[in-house]
């Protein structure tokens, strides 16, 4: 494409990282968007980025997470086009970037329904992930569309139903567009984006990949929400009993495949897509633990 | 002939470019967007571009930015700018355009709109983000209300997208100075005359204006020597806001400037 810089957003710092990471292999100049509000809560990883030679701009306008940094990563692509090749973290955005994460991100469902079936010796009952815009979620289901599995796809039911103290876009949301997509939305009725809330950056964000609003109203994903205790609890609990740490988003997803478990019979198989790690979120996790 | 091609149509009369002056509406306010627009006019405005504020202005610069943070803040929705618009409409004579992102619209619903936006007095339409490719429909809508319907073309689009921003673009096609968001910029791009001769290609008899980074009258009146309109908005807006109580005589003072500068001839100079 002869450009010779990037520009990406990041809401949980997980794809800054990525990006910077590609960049400083590939010798191209970086710049990173994120919310100052991402910026304090994922502080490991703006030092990640940093390390990697990324330079992170903090985005204080709006609601100061996901939302705002696309505005600016957008802003900054226009205006440098000629040099700048824009590297979306999500499925979502305009044309052709849903399909082209999308296919980026299949290697998951790929890898996932072979290991699978190396594993286990048959094909999952149920497919769990998280949803934010929806990539890694995308990623995971599209392996497994063809399949026989129930899909959940799990939204940040953050710490109510009111208007900006979640971002359960198919609870309460509706038809709009926003960054390029026409999608499930959550916005006022004048059409204005409405504030979002989730204790995990990576799903704090007011819409969602648009192929996911296709396979909602197929029916063939089931979207559901999981409240900021229920992720943070289901977060103690991986690292409990395996010893693993979950970035709080993929901790969303976990905590749904435990409701799961507890009401299937111990025959059903469940896999969830565990998206990302969760050291970035530690110092965050001992923080909300001690209280205000 | 619309209301907005008049206008095009007197100002080649007339050896001049029309003079397109943008601001959101309501800010800071209905009531001092309606004294700005009467300004506007007085000063020698053809037509007014009247934004509706949006709460992710993705392809604006920062003094729109913060112009649509101070209009939401006072409660500015798309039926409230229809209110500010008839308003305008009973008050001057300038030809009305709708500038919006699409959502507001969309929520409404776009029959819907487009009949209160014709009701209100609006004389055409402009949805930044609305691409070519998902258009049609929605330019059907507009036209059977009776709207003109303008879209943008950038020195980044190749000719069959000018081509086709064009052919859904009745009143003016709309051209965008340099790639980016929109604000003040020091000087034009230097090529500048070379896109606004591709999108004449694309454009045939249709007008076309230029806006993005147009501040001054300098750079007014070099835009003016290309294009059959010039579009002025963050100057405006940023000259509103730095003036406070005074914002309409600091609004119509620059306007003035700028009107005069559409202007082709040359005048002697004092």
């Amino acid at each position: 494409m002869g450009k010779n810089r990037v520009v990406a957003e990041t809401g949980a710092g997980q794809h800054g990282v990525a990006t910077a990471a590609a960049a400083a292999k590939l010798g191209v100049v970086c710049r990173v968007y994120m919310g100052v509000t991402d910026m304090a809560r994922q502080a490991p990883n703006v030092s990640r980025m940093r390390l990697l030679g990324a330079e992170v701009v903090g985005v204080d306008s709006g609601s100061k997470t996901l939302k705002d940094a696309i505005n600016e990563a957008m802003r900054d692509w226009t205006e440098n086009v000629a040099s700048t090749h824009y590297v979306l973290g999500s499925a979502l955005g305009p044309h052709p970037y849903p399909t082209m994460v999308r296919e980026f991100q299949a290697v998951i469902g790929r890898e996932a329904r072979r290991q699978f079936h190396r594993l286990a010796r048959r094909e999952p009952h149920a497919v769990v992930a998280c949803v934010g815009g929806g990539s890694n979620a995308i990623g995971i289901f599209s392996g497994f569309l063809s399949s026989r599995a129930e899909l959940y796809g799990v939204e940040a039911g953050g710490r109510g139903s009111e208007p900006g103290d979640h971002a359960a876009r198919f609870s309460g949301g509706s038809v709009g567009i926003l960054h390029g997509t026409r999608t499930m939305l959550l916005q006022d009725e004048a059409g204005q984006t409405l504030a979002t809330h989730s204790v995990s950056a990576g799903l704090d964000y007011p819409a969602v990949g648009p192929e996911h609003a296709g396979l909602h109203d197929s029916g063939r994903v089931t979207y559901t929400r999981v409240s900021d205790d229920e992720a943070l609890e289901a977060f103690g609990l991986l690292c409990e009993t395996e010893g693993i740490l979950p970035a709080l988003e993929s901790a969303h997803a976990i905590a749904f495949a435990g409701g799961l478990a507890r009401k299937w019979p111990r025959s059903r198989w469940i896999l969830v897509n565990l998206s990302g790690r969760g050291d970035k979120d530690l110092d965050e996790v001992l923080r909300l633990r001690a209280g205000p | 002939m619309s209301r907005l091609g008049d206008a095009f149509e007197r100002a080649r009369g007339e050896n001049r470019a029309a003079f397109i002056a943008y601001l959101t509406a309501g800010d800071p306010s209905a009531d001092a967007t309606v004294e700005l627009a009467k300004a506007l006019e007085r000063a020698g405005a053809n037509v007014l571009e009247l934004g509706v504020p949006f709460s992710d202005p993705i392809a604006d610069g920062p003094v729109l930015q913060r112009a649509a943070s101070r209009a939401l803040a006072c409660g500015t929705t798309l039926g409230t700018v229809f209110d500010i618009a008839q308003r305008i409409r009973s008050q001057t004579r300038l030809a009305l355009v709708l500038f919006s992102y699409v959502n507001p619209v969309h929520r409404m619903g776009i029959a819907a709109a487009a009949r209160r936006a014709a009701e209100a007095g609006f004389d055409g339409a402009l949805m930044t983000d609305l691409p070519p490719e998902e258009a049609a429909p929605i330019v059907g809508t507009l036209r059977r209300a009776g709207l003109d319907t303008v879209f943008l073309a950038s020195p980044t689009s190749p000719a069959a997208r000018m081509r086709e921003a064009a052919r859904l673009s009745s009143g003016f096609l709309y051209v965008v100075s340099r790639p980016g968001t929109t604000g003040a910029r020091a000087e034009l791009p230097r090529d500048l005359p070379a896109t606004v001769a591709r999108a004449r290609q694309a454009a045939g008899d249709l007008p076309i204006a230029i806006g993005f980074g147009i501040s001054t009258p300098d750079s007014a009146r070099r835009a003016a020597r290309l294009a059959d309109g010039v579009v002025v908005g963050s100057a405006l807006v940023a000259a509103a806001e730095g003036a406070g109580q005074a914002r309409i005589a600091a609004v119509e003072s620059l306007a003035r400037g700028l009107a005069e500068a559409c202007g082709r001839r040359n005048r002697a100079r004092a």
